[in-house]
């Protein structure tokens, strides 16, 4: 059905110098337009205008980074690194400081006072990592400013915490809502007085195996009749309880 | 556990490289009078970028570096002061529809049920998780732009105004793009936006303008906790170069291939 | 709102102008498609429309880079794209496409197919009418046989080149979408098949309805074997199609992965009203089961033998509804892939504004433009049978190049 033209070999016809001309005109004046109008660097490193990278790092800083802090305020960057935190950028608290870097005198860098600032990361939230210290802001000494206990740079407890909730917020949140709300920490662990200051160095005791459950929950066990009970023998003993019951929410597993 | 020891973070490391510049100054001279008796170690021993370090950030060659990003989901405690920074260091308009970097949280119930929030992008921190239903586990989780070395956003530019820098970086030339936002719709981490005054797609830059000056990005600068550790990829001894061998790393959405340098520790599998 | 969305998708960064770019070069490329059947495969039926589909198609393409241009950022930075073009984008590709379409296939064709009609009518005609027919000549006024032949033989090999030139086109505006991975809902190797078979169809369905409102307007008697023969290879295009469609969507749910859940809930809420109801049903079951039963298109004779005036009508009622269909697959394609969060976890929604650059209104204006385009061209270059000009005797005589007067 398709039937391909076929062509004179003969003499140009008239038509076909003018379209040519057309076209010469059009691609002419394309690429003189195209040499014209690219930009001066473009393709140097790459498809792109390397001046670009220039006018993007031109931008101004207006974080200075805490290496300039240190440069005056060197004690306090010490007292920092030696405490908790230590991994926090003066600028995160201070707030953007380069124009202060630049003139001390004119630009003071803000120095925030409010309780809600150091709540940001320290109200609890059960989505922050366990371990992380948090407070529940209404039941810690509400009114007062954070600062008039804890030295911000090196921030510690100011007297050994009385609870244990105090820096384990989490787990005395879940404890409080589930069947051991009863219990003690000290229940099951020993907490010597140097957890209360060192707490990562000197640790508290765990429970080691199923017997220390099995003191409540074991057959026979000396302990309240509405307490669950299981056969310590038959009761999958290839386990350790923990492995199943989380000890601070047991009824969630 | 946030960490069971103080780890190197990007801010201490700057420090002790400060540090170390002190004492270098009679390093510098010893190494002058080396070169004077032999010029064969100055090879060696590559005094010229020792000098250069002096004129610093004009002398910046970004062939001989190549960024990254960690992030470890397990120290994100959803305060949003990297939101914040980013937005002040970067000029983001503050309305809720423009981020470089935010932060989502992750609720995942018991019953499998998965709620996310970014209010504000967690610019103004979290508030406790509403919603119904016990909850299983529940985390946050920075996201930014995952500077790929497979970047479809560049892939798609019709005119070459984003484009990915010999240190790995994305960045958008704003006098050329044309705003055409087929980047955005082609960026798989809805990491682009659209900047409602100069009508060009913008995005994180990792702060390009601090790090060819040495600083680290500002969200990295202010992140209370480590979870943000940025650096060099390729070279042995940097605290990213620490987080990669410590950690198992993942990228978000691997299957499309863009071959992410947002590198995430502990990430859930729920994360999108 | 719904679930989540990333905090960077409140704004939807392509609208409704973006609808219409596929929308436009869809018919561009479908009324070109058709002028070809004539052409090239020697329709004979379609011959009466052959000129018009020509005209339709550049109307239309003239405007189709209008939204583009409207919705950049910088319109006046556009120029870029024919500076630098990035080879491995497939935006970077629509300047070159489109410039090769429009000097290439369709200008070249609409003048080889003119050139005898503009140098009588140069003569013809007086003052302005007179120099702007030689100017379109572009000077080349030899009507020697040979000139004719000439004429006629590049008008064919044009047209062959330009068929896949159309397929490419269309396939092409399929393409920009069919190849953003980070978008399931576009992300489809079948995207530019199905944009192409849908382009047929809208293009023939637009030249349907032109030739018989013109017609209407002419006060001219409709050629019922052209209109049939339409209405069938709208039907054969329609079948096409909604197989391809089908074939996509069933593909879809057999592999469920992981963005069906998020995909079955837009199309469920967001999509019902134009994707079930405006493209499915009404756009496409409503047209192909009246065009089965109304035109000749599955033997010699129709199954509901009708009287010509009510066959009109069902074929101008089935063009009109397959129009709405395909504006509704534009929609639901552009519209549709940015509804759903590249989280798949939300749904957000798309509000139309009336005013402004990217409003309904704006909209609605650049769907009159081609239309008055083509007025103007119509005008100018008039492509009923009956304007065509005749030969002076002494010059043409029995050419053999002159199509066969079409049948009436």
């Amino acid at each position: 059905m398709v039937k391909l033209p076929e062509f004179d070999t003969g003499r140009v016809p008239q038509q076909v110098p003018r379209l040519v001309a057309v076209f010469a005109l059009v691609v002419v004046a394309l690429v003189v337009a195209r040499t014209a109008l690219i930009p001066d660097t473009f393709g140097e490193r790459g498809h792109y205008r390397a001046a670009a990278v220039d006018s993007i790092v031109a931008h101004e800083k207006k974080y200075a980074g805490q290496q300039e802090c240190a440069l005056c305020h060197n004690a306090i960057m010490q007292a920092r690194l030696a405490g908790n935190h230590s991994g926090l950028g003066c600028e995160s608290c201070h707030g953007p400081a380069a124009s202060h870097t630049a003139n001390p005198v004119e630009f003071k860098p803000r120095i925030p006072q409010e309780r809600e600032f150091c709540l940001r990361c320290h109200q609890y939230n059960p989505s922050r990592p366990t371990g992380f210290p948090q407070i529940d802001p209404i039941s810690h000494n509400a009114p007062r400013a954070c600062f008039t206990c804890h030295d911000p740079h090196a921030p510690v407890p100011p007297v050994a915490p009385g609870s244990c909730a105090a820096c384990h917020g989490q787990i005395s949140y879940q404890k409080g809502v589930s069947h051991h709300a009863a219990l003690e920490c000290t229940t099951c662990h020993e907490a010597p007085e140097e957890h209360k200051l060192s707490p990562r160095l000197v640790r508290p005791s765990k429970p080691t195996d199923r017997s220390f459950c099995g003191a409540c929950h074991a057959e026979g066990a000396d302990s309240p009749r509405e307490i669950p009970r299981i056969s310590l023998r038959t009761h999958n003993p290839q386990y350790v309880c923990w492995q199943c019951h989380y000890p601070h929410y047991p009824e969630a597993s | 556990m946030i960490s069971k020891e103080r780890e190197p973070t990007p801010q201490t490391d700057a420090l002790e490289k400060l540090q170390e510049k002190l004492k270098d100054v009679d390093r510098r001279e010893f190494l002058k009078a080396c070169s004077l008796l032999a010029p064969v170690l100055l090879g060696v021993i590559r005094v010229p970028i020792l000098e250069a370090q002096e004129v610093a950030s004009s002398e910046y060659d970004p062939t001989e570096h190549f960024y990254a990003m960690g992030i470890d989901v397990s120290k994100c405690i959803g305060c949003g002061q990297c939101v914040q920074a980013c937005k002040t260091e970067n000029d983001v308009p503050f309305e809720p529809e423009f981020f470089n970097t935010w932060v989502e949280r992750y609720v995942i119930r018991a019953d499998g049920e998965v709620d996310v929030d970014s209010p504000n992008g967690g610019l103004d921190g979290f508030p406790p998780p509403g919603g119904e239903g016990e909850i299983r586990r529940t985390f946050f989780v920075p996201k930014l732009c995952n500077h790929c070395a497979n970047p479809p956003c560049v892939q798609v530019c019709p005119v070459g105004a984003t484009f990915i820098t010999e240190d790995g970086v994305i960045l958008v030339d704003e006098s050329y793009c044309i705003g055409c936002r087929y980047c955005i719709q082609a960026c798989p981490y809805g990491a682009r936006w659209m900047h409602p005054e100069t009508h060009v797609a913008a995005k994180c830059t990792f702060c390009y303008h601090r790090v060819v000056d040495g600083l680290v990005p500002a969200c990295v600068e202010v992140c209370p906790t480590g979870a943000r550790i940025f650096g060099e990829v390729e070279q042995r001894v940097t605290p990213l170069a620490r987080f990669m061998r410590f950690n198992d790393v993942q990228v978000l959405k691997p299957h499309l291939n863009t071959k992410p340098k947002a590198y995430y520790a502990n990430l859930d599998g729920e994360v999108r | 709102m719904q679930g989540f969305i990333y905090p960077n998708e409140f704004e939807l960064h392509w609208g409704i102008l973006i609808v219409l770019y596929p929308y436009l070069t869809g018919l561009v490329a479908g009324a070109f498609i058709l002028a070809s059947l004539e052409r090239v495969f020697n329709v004979k039926e379609v011959q009466p429309t052959y000129r018009l589909a020509l005209l339709t198609a550049l109307a239309f393409l003239l405007v189709a880079p209008i939204p583009l241009l409207a919705h950049l950022g910088h319109p006046l930075r556009s120029y870029e794209i024919f500076l630098t073009p990035n080879r491995q984008s497939a935006m970077a590709m629509f300047g070159f496409v489109y410039a090769w379409y429009l000097m290439v296939v369709l200008l070249l064709e609409i003048w080889f197919d003119y050139r005898k009609d503009l140098v009588l009518w140069a003569r013809q005609a007086t003052g302005v009418r007179r120099w702007m027919y030689y100017a379109l000549t572009l000077g080349a006024t030899d009507l020697s046989k040979r000139s004719l032949r000439f004429d006629d033989r590049m008008g064919r090999w044009i047209t062959i080149i330009g068929i896949p030139s159309a397929f490419l086109l269309h396939g092409y505006v399929g393409f920009i979408f069919g190849s953003v991975k980070a978008n399931p809902w576009w992300s489809s190797v079948l995207m530019p098949v199905v944009f192409l078979f849908s382009a047929i169809v809208s293009g023939i369905a637009l030249v349907l309805i032109i030739y018989v409102f013109s017609s209407l307007l002419r006060w001219k008697p409709i050629d019922m074997q052209c209109a049939d023969k339409l209405a069938a290879f709208l039907f054969y295009a329609m079948v096409v199609d909604f197989s391809l469609e089908m074939l996509d969507f069933i593909h879809r749910l057999y592999e469920s992965e992981e963005s069906i859940e998020i995909l079955s809930r837009m199309i469920e809420s967001r999509l019902f009203v134009s994707l079930i109801v405006l493209q499915v049903v009404l756009g496409t079951l409503l047209p192909l089961v009246t065009l089965g039963l109304t035109a000749p298109a599955l033997s010699k004779k129709s199954v509901l033998v009708l009287p010509d005036e009510l066959k009109r009508l069902a074929y101008l009622g089935s063009a009109i509804l397959v129009q709405i269909g395909i504006f509704s697959i534009r929609y639901n394609v552009v519209i549709g892939g940015q509804l759903f969060s590249k989280s798949l976890r939300g749904l957000t929604v798309y509000k139309a504004e009336l005013l402004g650059i990217e409003g309904v209104l704006m909209a609605s204006a650049l769907l009159i433009l081609p239309l008055i385009i083509l007025w103007m061209l119509v005008k100018i270059l008039p492509p009923w049978p009956d304007a065509e000009a005749s030969l002076p005797t002494e010059e043409g005589g029995d050419t053999g190049v002159q199509r066969p007067a079409p049948a009436r």
